[in-house]
């Protein structure tokens, strides 16, 4: 149901919006009739898979009111950058389309090779075929692409991987067959040629379709370190500004609990920042006129102008993103256990190949009937079983694992998952929630308790909402108040049974801290402080129970890691800038360490894309979660050795799907090498192995339990 | 040897009918957002 309004004669615009909370019919119809009501607005629409909604509004409507207009439905919501909204699911469609040709030509081969095999006899088998090839030659042609593409790329630079024997095989037995059939030959083995791209095919779409659900995934959760900033104008009136369009010399208003787009210089107001998601350090930082501020920060206490100085590539970030190009390089040299698995085999293959065309030119048979037993050793021995042995596990685990609420990018970083040894925890938002929780809700007395809530729900100040959290999960009920005053920087007032109550800022220098007031009673502070995660040390143990030796590296101060950390058990390494911590990883990967990084902020960037593997939270910067192999959802730590666990069951599951296939091979080789093999012997054992992997993987299905 | 001649040509043309039917499904975008699908006949329309 799209909502559609007429608009004339106004610039149109679109904008995309995830909408993570979105998961029913229910949250639809609320969401795009709510919408479709509002002037202005074209049409909206929700992708509930990809939990985006696409909004196609006027110009004159700004980001920040379609952002209200969600969220005062109860959802809420993040604009996406125009990168980060599109979608880069090509290389899926073109899979799935090869793999329906495929499809299609196996069963139509397949229905003429039955009658064949029944007992088809001169011109019929002879027309049927003809008419297999004929279906056949453009299948290979369309559907071979990707094989062909691959085993060319790697035999360029003189590798070998497993799309070599697969392309010489396939290739090979066509020619082969189409020369039987244009002779009248007995055998032809279209249908084990196309039936092969088929299976390996559906492998790669598998592969492919799991990595686009995991990007999906992703992308719902980036928060953006800004999409943009409300820019003044001499004079006139503010605008919405995308991140992108900023310019140096433009003058931003960033409101408390809002992050900075850009970077800038202060020139009018006093506030303090959060720096954690930059530095990691948690005690936030008090600003003011002429300080300096990066992109990224969280302005907590008052509203800024900020005069901007750099954006985009020029900005802080662009510094920790050269160090995670770099850092990167070592992790793409990784090889994946199928292409390591194809260096021994297709040379294996390759060999078994013509050592029977040999054998048998030896043992007088002529080069047709010589060359058509090595074809059939080719199509018989090519990896299908293996082809579908590692995607199918990996997808199945992936799938599991994502139930649990953990996303993993692609199969390459389950195989790295299973294979780490050693853990490195950033502190700020990992070890700890990353944001602030209400210490003291007892200083209150019940009635109190009411009052600061309804006092804090009015507002979005970090503070307010961490009291409205904090005290909601207390079971307390609002009262209702009259008219609440927000003055900015200062707080909340309003009257209660004609008693002025207010909601402030703590004294300074008291940390993270607010006061309550009501009437003629001694304020009351309320602190806040950022806690360790509920189960942290449950997971440091179970990290232990699966060998995995933990420890801290942190940006922030020895004081406050110690402090935090206490009663844990870990070492830790603090004050690390981000090249501190890229050393400590290459330290420990020349000892032979396979480190699993776990960090969230922009400056574990750089950590996270140089660990063997990596994982974030769901609270993590957009940056830090694309650096991360996997990305966990919710409060709890327990998904990391979930993760561990299931990547490794996924492993054996694939070493076991190893040994089935080669196990088939082992009866099927001397067969073939025999001559034994024809079309019909070749059909079944093809599909009889690879839907013993299938199953075989399909029991990985509660991995992550 | 004549219903082959029927026949066959009936079973591809069938078969080439699903493929384009796929194809089509694909470019006009049904694969994108299969719980959308799902849950999205469940609303009830209202006219406006």
């Amino acid at each position: 149901m799209t909502a559609h309004q007429p608009l004339s004669g106004q610039a149109i615009q679109r904008t995309v919006v995830a909408v993570p909370g979105a998961h029913c019919a229910g949250c639809m119809a609320k969401i795009e009739g709510g919408l479709g009501t509002l002037p202005g607005i074209v049409s909206a629409r929700l992708n509930l898979t990809a939990k985006q909604l696409t909004i196609v509004h006027a110009k004159s409507v700004q980001v920040p009111e379609l952002i209200a207009a969600v969220e005062k439905m109860g959802f809420s919501a993040q604009p996406l950058t125009n990168a980060a909204a599109a979608r880069q699911d090509g290389a899926t469609r073109a899979l799935l389309r090869a793999t329906a040709v495929a499809g299609f030509a196996a069963m139509n081969i397949m229905l003429l090779s039955v009658s064949v095999w029944s007992g088809a006899q001169g011109p019929i088998r002879d027309l049927f075929h003809l008419l297999s090839g004929l279906i056949a030659i453009p299948t290979v042609a369309y559907s071979g692409r990707p094989f062909f593409r691959s085993a060319w790329g790697a035999l360029k630079h003189g590798r070998t991987n497993m799309d070599v024997p697969i392309s010489i095989g396939v290739l090979l037995v066509t020619a082969l067959s189409l020369f039987e059939a244009l002779t009248g030959g007995p055998h032809a083995y279209f249908d084990g040629a196309v039936m092969l791209l088929f299976f390996l095919l559906v492998g790669r779409a598998l592969d492919s379709v799991m990595r686009d659900r995991a990007r999906e995934g992703v992308t719902s959760l980036l928060k953006q370190t800004a999409p943009g900033a409300l820019v003044i104008a001499d004079g006139g009136p503010s605008t919405w500004v995308r991140a992108e369009d900023l310019r140096p010399g433009m003058r931003i208003i960033v409101a408390a609990g809002e992050r900075l787009a850009a970077d800038g210089i202060v020139e009018e107001g006093t506030s303090s920042v959060d720096l954690s998601l930059l530095t990691g350090e948690s005690a936030p930082r008090p600003i003011g006129r002429a300080g300096k501020v990066h992109a990224g920060t969280l302005n907590l206490a008052s509203p800024l102008t900020v005069r901007v100085i750099a954006v985009g590539a020029d900005s802080s970030i662009a510094e920790i993103a050269r160090l995670m190009d770099e850092a990167g390089q070592g992790r793409s040299r990784y090889v994946r256990i199928a292409d390591r698995a194809a260096r021994l085999y297709a040379p294996a293959v390759h060999t078994l190949a013509i050592a029977s065309f040999i054998t048998w030119l030896l043992l007088g048979a002529g080069w047709h009937q010589a060359l058509l037993i090595a074809a059939a050793v080719l199509i018989i021995t090519c990896p299908c079983a293996l082809g579908l042995a590692v995607p199918a596990a990996q997808i199945v685990a992936a799938g599991s694992l994502m139930r649990v609420g953990v996303l993993v990018k692609d199969g390459s970083a389950l195989e790295r998952l299973a294979e780490a040894d050693r853990a490195l925890f950033d502190k700020t938002g990992t070890l700890t929630l990353g944001r602030p929780e209400l210490v003291n809700a007892f200083a209150l007395t019940a009635e109190d308790q009411a009052i600061a809530l309804a006092l804090a729900r009015s507002s979005r100040h970090p503070l307010a909402e961490a009291l409205r959290r904090g005290l909601e999960a207390e079971g307390v009920l609002a009262v209702s108040l009259g008219e609440i005053g927000e003055q900015p920087g200062f707080g909340l007032t309003a009257s209660y049974r004609g008693e002025p109550v207010s909601l402030g800022r703590g004294a300074a220098g008291d940390g993270l801290s607010s006061t309550f007031s009501r009437g003629s009673q001694e304020p009351v502070r309320l602190c806040f402080e950022d806690r360790l995660r509920p189960d942290a040390k449950d997971v440091i143990a179970r990290l232990g129970e699966l060998g995995i030796e933990c420890s801290v590296a942190s940006g922030d101060s020895g004081r406050s890691v110690a402090a935090a950390i206490r009663g844990l058990g870990l070492t830790a390494q603090t004050d690390m800038r981000p090249e501190d911590k890229l050393d400590l990883i290459s330290r420990l990967h020349r000892s032979g360490h396979k480190v699993l990084m776990i960090g969230d902020g922009l400056n574990d960037g750089p950590a996270l894309a140089a660990g063997h593997v990596s994982m974030a939270p769901g609270s993590a910067s957009d940056v830090g979660q694309n650096a991360a192999d996997a990305v966990f959802l919710g409060d709890s730590l327990l998904p990391v050795p979930k993760a561990i666990a299931a990547a490794r069951r996924t492993m054996r599951v694939i070493r076991q799907n190893f040994v089935i296939a080669i196990g088939y091979n082992a009866i099927a080789v001397p067969l073939a090498f025999m001559g034994q093999v024809t079309p019909l012997v070749a059909a079944l054992a093809m599909s009889g192995s690879s839907i013993m992997v299938v199953a075989n993987a399909l029991r990985l299905r509660n991995a992550a339990r | 040897m004549s219903g082959l001649a029927i026949l066959i040509p009936i079973a591809l043309l069938l078969g080439l009918c699903g493929l384009a039917a796929f194809f089509w499904a694909i470019r006009s975008g049904q694969f994108e957002d299969m719980d959308g699908a799902a849950a999205r006949i469940l609303i009830d329309e209202v006219e406006q």
